[in-house]
């Protein structure tokens, strides 16, 4: 028998996992932030924007998908957050929307911006798009402040009728930023993903010139990655966390409850450190062989692990993923969020489809990438 | 009642019109384009005639241009229900959420990973593999509009669900009730085939101006070929959804009907209104004044449209209003979704708006009980509930004139919508039947006209939209959710903000899009001459 309980975790499960797969795409991103910095002819620029530019629908319809899947599946968190942090979404959503045209655009002749400006929306949205995201699941963290009263639907009157979502800070959602933790997560996010892109760069491209460069950049990025990921992760481990009493399902304060989860489920704790490792091998023998190309792919889904497992670290074991530090009992957590059991059974029939689409993801992947990509690839036919 | 600051519902309203009519001006030639462009390829693939080829990827190239704004201002549209729209996302999200992550999941990463081959992988995959990546990133757009179309039509025909008391939301019972509603059938078919109108028109209009030039011009005429016998049949399948639709508002959503027709005083035998003006002069829906003059009236098509009988009654406003007509029977399946008198006549706007109250106050009393522990009062009160359910967003409103929605702007744009449609084919016979005559150059009047279309075909394929959801207000869902009450708890001025931001970038990109879309045009697909190797413009 498949429980209402089960359901939720399951769909805690897929979300997390999106959110994985959205940070290693990010790696799009960080390569928009470093098409400047790295490419120091227009050929070379070039190049790199190509070699990314393949890559960039699958970022952004996952996180069109994560934004589906999570309002299909938990309504009370969309509700609640894109309507509150209103403004850390509407940031997000912009910075994407540019990014949406500007490979398409910036070569074009009569794009009306110009084709820095389009290059510019691209660095835009590789650094205010990472660094916003990481601060917005920041959140999940350290909590937000607001109010959830679901009888406000039948209320005549009042301040908060009829609107069941309430949020309470005036900066609606920017309010975030006063926060050190999430600043922490939105740096790591960011050069996590800057990160990625020299490590897939590295992978993807055959140019003496530029695969030099990448060296220095991997260094010059995955440090700061490295300390800020670590100073996140510690401090939140040590930090009081947003426990649910499993009878009464009241929310309240828990000394390390974040540390707790891992030890009180193992297998959080196993696949965080294998994440980790995965990722710290792929970066340290990056820098150790120069010529080795292959740190991607122990980096790529050492980042979708860790990522997956600190969101499952906050929903899973009786914890409230979307703290409300306004009233605690508002906070919303995988049992009171979630849509209802036919709801989550119907998705979960769906979510059988997801390996189809990942097998086909990974045909037209390879089938794209035969061969390395060089200068000379994209000087004729369809090129960004 | 007191609500939310109504300037919050304007805003969030305009918002949300101004971003999905953006949306709405590239997703239809992404749908008709889309479809040309693969059977321009099946052609190449068949034949190996390389200027099939060359005419598939100047189509592309166009069709890439466009595609990209789309996604553009697409995500919007997603998150906006929840930024905007909050309550709503809770009241419904249990159903209304399934479809959208559908889409993503099923139709979203099918065009972005064939899209991909379809662009870069010419000289990588075999002809076949390619051709079936053209094929399925536009079955992946479709698929896309299946999904969100199912969305919009569980909005205007709520199927499949019930009100959980518990939860305060509605809760699905019924995927397949969801999946497969009429409206929904309906509705993907009639918005899938004005894409295929406009992506012909399209072409059309753009072949003729090559044409015009004298450029290109086995190239044109190919193309002209292709649209017009396209256009010709998706313009016969539209009057075929049309109609559907046309039944399917007048059961379902009769208010609706009465506002596309102007009709404010319900008839038996009642004729449908082929052009006429709005009279000035009448104030209110219960003056006696004559709502159209100089009306051209097709005697009792109305009625006969409707609901299949030339006499049959079709309710005008005021009788929505006053209610105590017979409700006209509909498929079994659906018919207790509307709430009668015990005659079998129809309720009032005050009888449907006490029930709303009724319902609203015992889902209060319910939820008070619940946290009282008290289950014979919570048993008590959702028999209450239930029974009033069905009108519950009558709740919300006001007065009468709140449940009416704006009759001029739906009134104009369903004619224009069907005067242009008809136009639309026409024109296609004209092109199709110039073709076959091989006079196509002959007339270049008749190939400014082709040009002059496209606009038209936008204005078109909008106001559909216009007729579809200015026509359904004030519902968000019907009959249960008003604008009102599905809004965010957000400032107006925040969605102010946001509208401007929103109608700056939109409109910035637009213009960049037209921009790139007239020099790639003017460039062509150089198919009778040869392309200069160092001209790169064609990349990104």
């Amino acid at each position: 028998m498949i429980t209402y309980s089960f359901l939720q975790h399951y769909w805690w499960f897929i979300i997390s996992l999106l959110g994985g797969i959205l940070s290693f795409l990010l790696f799009v991103q960080g390569g928009q932030t470093l098409i400047g910095s790295i490419g120091k002819t227009e050929n070379e620029r070039k190049l790199l924007t190509n070699v990314i530019g393949k890559k960039w629908h699958y970022t952004f319809t996952t996180l069109v998908t994560f934004g589906g899947a999570f309002f299909a599946s938990f309504p009370l968190f969309y509700s609640t957050s894109f309507s509150g942090a209103l403004w850390v979404w509407m940031l997000i959503l912009a910075c994407f929307i540019l990014q949406a045209v500007s490979y398409e655009y910036q070569n074009k002749p009569g794009n009306f911006f110009g084709r820095n400006a389009y290059r510019g929306f691209l660095f835009f949205n590789g650094l205010a798009g990472t660094f916003l995201i990481g601060a917005a699941i920041g959140t999940f963290f350290t909590g937000s402040e607001f109010l959830v009263n679901k009888a406000n639907i039948a209320e005549f009157s009042g301040q908060f009728a009829p609107v069941i979502s309430q949020w309470q800070h005036p900066l609606h959602g920017l309010e975030a930023l006063f926060n050190l933790r999430n600043w922490l997560l939105g740096l790591t996010v960011f050069f996590l993903a800057r990160t990625m892109a020299v490590l897939f760069f590295k992978n993807r491209i055959k140019d003496n010139n530029i695969e030099g460069r990448l060296n220095g950049a991997l260094l010059k990025n995955a440090v700061p990655f490295v300390v800020f990921f670590l100073t996140f992760l510690i401090w939140t481990l040590l930090a009081e966390g947003f426990a649910v009493n499993p009878e009464t399902n009241e929310v309240y304060m828990e000394k390390f409850k974040y540390f707790n989860n891992l030890i009180q489920v193992p297998a959080l704790l196993i696949l965080l450190l294998v994440g980790v490792a995965g990722v710290l091998y792929g970066i340290i023998f990056s820098m150790l062989k120069s010529t080795w190309r292959k740190g991607v792919w122990f980096a790529g889904p050492g980042a979708i692990i860790t990522v997956t497992t600190l969101l499952l670290m906050a929903g899973f074991n009786y914890t409230a993923y979307y703290p409300s530090t306004y009233d605690l009992q508002s906070s919303l957590t995988i049992f009171n969020s979630s849509s209802s059991y036919y709801t989550l059974k119907v998705m979960s029939i769906v979510s059988f489809l997801i390996p189809f689409v990942l097998a086909y993801i990974f045909y037209a992947w390879n089938a794209l990438e035969k061969n390395h990509a060089t200068i000379d690839e994209f000087k004729e036919g369809h090129s960004y | 009642m007191e609500l939310l600051n109504s300037a919050v519902v304007d805003w969030s309203r305009g918002q949300f019109a101004l971003t999905a009519m953006y949306h709405w001006l590239f997703v239809p030639l992404t749908l008709g384009l889309g479809v040309i462009q693969a059977i321009m390829e099946t052609i190449y693939v068949k034949t190996g005639d390389e200027k099939w080829k060359k005419a598939t990827k100047f189509w592309m190239s166009i069709f890439g241009i466009n595609f990209a704004i789309g996604v553009a201002t697409g995500i919007i549209l997603e998150f906006q229900f929840g930024t905007n729209w909050s309550n709503y996302s809770y009241f419904v999200g249990d159903i209304f959420g399934a479809p959208l992550a559908i889409e993503g999941i099923l139709a979203f990463f099918m065009e972005a990973t064939f899209i991909s081959i379809m662009f870069f992988g010419w000289n990588k995959v075999s002809k076949g593999v390619h051709l079936a990546a053209t094929w399925l990133t536009i079955t992946g757009a479709t698929l896309s509009a299946l999904w969100i179309l199912i969305a919009n039509a569980w909005m205007q025909l709520p199927l499949g669900m019930e009100f959980n008391p518990l939860t305060a939301r509605n809760e699905m019972i019924d995927f397949w009730a969801v999946v497969s509603s009429p409206v929904a059938i309906n509705k993907f078919f009639h918005t899938v085939y004005s894409g295929w109108i406009l992506g012909s028109l399209f072409v059309l209009g753009v072949s003729a101006w090559y044409l015009l030039k004298k450029r290109e011009v086995d190239f044109a005429i190919k193309s002209i070929r292709i649209a017009a016998i396209f256009g010709i049949i998706s313009s016969v399948l539209i009057i075929w959804t049309g109609h559907g639709s046309a039944k399917q508002v007048a059961y379902h959503q009769p208010m609706k009907l009465a506002a596309m027709e102007g009709l404010y005083e319900g008839k038996s035998g009642a004729p449908l209104i082929a052009w006429g003006f709005l009279n000035p002069e009448k104030k209110s829906y219960a003056d006696n004044v004559e709502p159209i003059v100089l009306a051209v009236k097709l005697p009792k098509v109305l009625s006969w449209m409707a609901f299949g009988e030339a006499d049959a009654f079709v309710p005008g406003i005021k009788d929505i209003i006053d209610g105590g007509y017979e409700v006209p029977k509909i498929d079994p399946r659906y018919q207790d979704r509307v709430p009668v008198r015990a005659d079998g006549t129809a309720l009032s706007f005050d009888e449907k708006k006490a029930m709303g109250q009724r319902a609203q106050t015992a889902l209060s009393n319910f939820l008070k009980a619940e946290k009282e522990k008290d289950t014979v009062a919570m048993a008590e009160y959702k028999s209450i509930l239930d029974a009033n359910y069905k009108n519950f967003g009558y709740g919300y409103l006001d007065k009468a004139e709140d449940s009416i929605p704006n009759v001029p702007l739906t009134f104009y744009s369903f004619r224009i919508m069907v005067i242009l449609g008809g136009a639309f084919l026409l024109l296609f016979l004209i092109a199709a039947y110039l073709d076959w005559k091989k006079q196509l150059h002959k007339f270049k009047w008749i190939l400014w006209v082709f040009i002059l279309f496209i606009p038209l075909g936008y204005l078109a394929t909008q106001l559909g939209w216009v007729v579809a959801e200015v026509g359904r207000q004030p519902w968000t869902i019907q009959d249960i959710l008003p604008v009102q009450a599905a809004v965010s708890g957000i400032q107006s001025s925040s969605v102010k903000i946001t509208f401007i931001l929103f109608a700056v970038l939109f409109t910035g990109l637009l213009i960049a899009e037209i921009g790139i879309m007239k020099r790639q045009i003017v460039k062509g697909p150089k198919i009778e001459e040869k392309a200069d190797k160092n001209d790169d413009s064609d990349t990104y």
